[in-house]
């Protein structure tokens, strides 16, 4: 294993319950390990949830933390997976005063080349709605900053592995 | 909590009685068969203390002088009976002082479930009258934690809790349970917990991984076990002296592991890590060969990594995979529960003597006698040593009895010297270190042997940390032997600054109270020893008591504790003196 930091995506599906979501971070704040992003969502398995957790460190570590995620005894199964093994995107909100639609041209431009969305339109402010990877939301808020952003925010990285997680499968061996 | 509403199905028993929530957790703990528990009341969890009244014929109550003495009364019952040890508090002040005693049996896999009262519902999180918030607290040093707000879900989620708690890899389990669930009603039936779904307590053995380690063990040369509690927690003891003795390799312990193995086996070689044997440690670096048989490789027992074991393969026999390559990256991992694993690789393994290699340890072991021990168990000197102490209880007991250890130089020596023909023997905080251990934990192990000598072994510094415990052995007349070992300083902290910071002693000396006075004071049978042609009749007088005893033996204020590796040194750098 590698003593390289790199990025990496862990995958938890777990139960649902109160005080999880402590038990887990705990995991990492023990380590002093910082969480880049987090995301949890429902899964393709019924009443079973889906954590997806973004660090940067070394492949020790993180092999040592899905570790100790999986020990806990409410999470069914921890994966983790480098960036060229999941498919990922993440999601962004800009909101901006509605007059630089039409004072300043080249905001039109970078709508249009970002492949993003106008969710909203009002008299004071519009919002536009960009997803991808998280370099491409930077590059756009590069450019809209300039123009002033009133409000911006981007969501936790959500990520499907490429092979596949063996999770059906497994609680179907618990149950028998 | 949606796996207990999935598994929960909702056929009314005939059986079902309606009562309390607070009369429901003593049903809970008498169908696990708990009969015995330690705990302090208070106002949020005064309704089940009113059904303990209710029920004292059936379920012993003790009440300890802190939150803190239950716990590790808990976990002394726990560790010589290899039941799961039972503690209650309140809410508040009550659940915190909890937490030393969860975090020591999380890190010594110690089955323990400790029950909290908690404010009710509608007060949670009003910052209400001893209001706090236990589970969030408590989470990283429990195995698993619930607060249970409603009366119906009591018999499931204890069930869970007692599973948990003793199965697999076991550890501690906090349940909080608010004021109303206790006062309210349920329909209340029992059943057993046997299975979670995202919990596998143990896994599958891999024959092909057993098979590998079997020709690894056939080819070596120099084979070397290192075993630690997992073979007591597993009930392996047996397997683990068939494979001792059918494949002829030495075997080390670390302290946790100590007395899963006969200390009078000949291939018993003792003590790994810090203050280990100078063997064991040494020719670690020097086996082909090492099986890490239940230990976890804790930084006390390896020293330096990077100069640990390089040149042997290593083979862990491991029930916990997030143990597997943590500290130590090894050759092969061998899953599963060690009873299991080792009961399959014995009929695989070749008979073997190793005997030049085994004379590796004889030899080392003479040089460890002539500079260290000799002059430990032996001394000439004037000065009384921590280790003839231990020696004189050895013959007095006839190595029989439970010892019980705090945390510093004594715990060093009686874990070095104490000799043991019984399992579950030897009982000590050793990973989380925790002072103040013995006391308490000494009296939940004499109710939990009750039929074993029980003696306790204390530094002058630790027993001051929960001394007040005397008052549960005075009260129900629990014959402990209580032994402290008085050096009038904080004996391990002191040899650090002597060896490490220049013999600068900051806060390490005691001026101590009149121990026995204070033993006396409790109605304990005292005596105090400063000279050596008293001990062993002092030992042999506390030993043949049926009563507690309160022995006192001034020892030498500033003996050291030999052999020794430096923290961060590599366990070839082993000192001697």
């Amino acid at each position: 294993m590698s003593e390289k930091k790199q990025w990496f995506t862990i995958s938890v599906y777990s139960e649902n319950n109160v005080g999880l979501l402590n038990r887990i971070s705990g995991i990492f704040l023990k380590r002093h390990i910082n969480i880049e992003s987090l995301n949890v969502s429902k899964s393709e398995i019924e009443n079973v949830s889906k954590f997806t957790i973004v660090v940067h460190t070394t492949e020790d570590w993180v092999h040592n933390i899905v570790g100790q995620v999986e020990k806990q005894i409410e999470v069914i199964k921890a994966f983790y997976h480098t960036d060229d093994e999941t498919i990922y995107q993440e999601s962004a909100l800009f909101k901006i005063a509605s007059h630089l639609l039409f004072d300043e041209r080249q905001i039109q431009n970078i709508i249009k080349e970002s492949n993003s969305q106008i969710v909203t339109v009002s008299r004071d402010f519009f919002v536009l709605a960009k997803t991808g990877r998280k370099h491409e939301i930077d590059e756009m808020h590069d450019q809209l900053e300039p123009y002033g952003i009133m409000q911006f925010v981007r969501s936790g990285r959500i990520a499907v592995s490429k092979e596949a997680m063996q999770i059906t499968a497994l609680l179907n061996g618990i149950h028998k | 909590m949606e796996t207990i509403k999935e598994k929960k199905v909702e056929t009314k028993s005939p059986k079902s009685i309606r009562i309390s929530g607070a009369e429901a957790i003593i049903h809970c703990l008498l169908e696990e068969g708990v009969d015995l528990l330690y705990g302090y009341p208070g106002g949020a969890i005064m309704p089940v203390y009113d059904e303990l009244y209710k029920f004292q014929d059936k379920l012993t109550h003790i009440l300890t002088r802190h939150e803190q003495g239950a716990t590790h009364a808990a976990q002394g019952y726990a560790r010589v009976s290899g039941k799961v040890g039972v503690a209650m508090a309140t809410s508040g002040p009550g659940a915190t002082n909890l937490v030393t005693g969860l975090a020591d049996a999380q890190i010594d896999s110690t089955p323990i479930v400790c029950i909290t009262g908690q404010v009710a519902r509608h007060l949670l999180g009003s910052d209400a009258f001893q209001e706090t918030d236990i589970v969030g607290i408590s989470t990283p040093v429990t195995k698993w934690n619930y607060q249970i707000t409603k009366a119906s879900e009591i018999p499931e989620v204890m069930a869970k809790a007692f599973y948990i708690a003793k199965s697999g890899r076991p550890g501690p389990v906090l349940i909080d349970i608010t004021k109303n669930a206790q006062i309210d009603e349920l329909d209340f039936t029992y059943e057993k917990c046997t299975g979670i779904r995202s919990y596998k307590p143990v896994p599958s053995p891999d024959i092909a991984a057993i098979e590998a380690a079997a020709e690894l063990i056939n080819r070596a040369k120099k084979p070397y076990i290192v075993f630690g509690q997992g073979v007591i927690l597993g009930e392996a003891e047996e397997q683990l002296k068939a494979l001792v003795e059918k494949a002829g390799i030495p075997a080390a312990w670390t302290i946790m592991g100590e007395s899963a193995l006969s200390s009078s086996h000949p291939l018993n070689v003792g003590m790994v890590g810090m203050h280990g044997n100078y063997g064991p440690n040494i020719l670690t670096n020097e086996c082909d060969l090492l099986l890490a048989i239940g230990m976890r490789f804790d930084d006390r027992v390896t020293g330096n990594l990077d100069t640990y074991a390089k040149q042997a393969k290593i083979v862990h026999f491991e029930i916990d995979p997030a143990e597997v390559n943590k500290n130590v990256k090894v050759d092969l991992a061998v899953l599963g529960n060690s009873k299991e694993t080792l009961e399959i690789l014995l009929p695989m393994v070749k008979e073997n003597r190793h005997e030049t290699w085994h004379g590796e340890f004889k030899k080392k072991h003479e040089i460890e006698y002539d500079t260290i021990i000799k002059n430990d168990i032996h001394p000439t000197k004037k000065g009384l040593t921590m280790g003839e102490v231990i020696e004189e209880i050895n013959l007095a007991s006839k190595n029989k009895a439970v010892i019980v250890t705090d945390v510093g130089q004594h715990q060093m020596i009686a874990c070095r010297y104490a000799k043991f023909e019984e399992s579950k023997s030897n009982i000590t905080s050793g990973g989380l270190g925790t002072m103040g251990f013995a006391l308490p934990a000494a009296i939940g192990a004499k109710m939990g042997a009750m039929d074993r000598e029980v003696v306790a072994i204390i530094g002058d510094g630790g027993y001051q940390m929960t001394i007040q415990e005397l008052g549960v052995i005075f009260q129900h007349q629990v014959p402990v032997k209580i032994v402290v070992l008085n050096n009038d300083h904080l004996g391990m902290v002191r040899q650090w600054q002597e060896l490490f910071f220049d013999s600068r002693y900051a806060s390490t000396v005691m001026t101590n109270p009149d121990f026995v006075k204070i033993a006396e004071g409790y109605h304990i049978e005292a005596k105090r020893v400063t000279k050596r042609e008293d001990l062993k009749s002092t030992i042999q007088e506390m030993i043949a008591s049926d009563k507690p005893y309160f022995l006192e033996v001034k020892v030498e204020k500033e003996d050291n504790v030999f052999p020794m590796i430096p923290s961060g040194a590599s366990v070839s750098d082993i000192r001697l003196k």
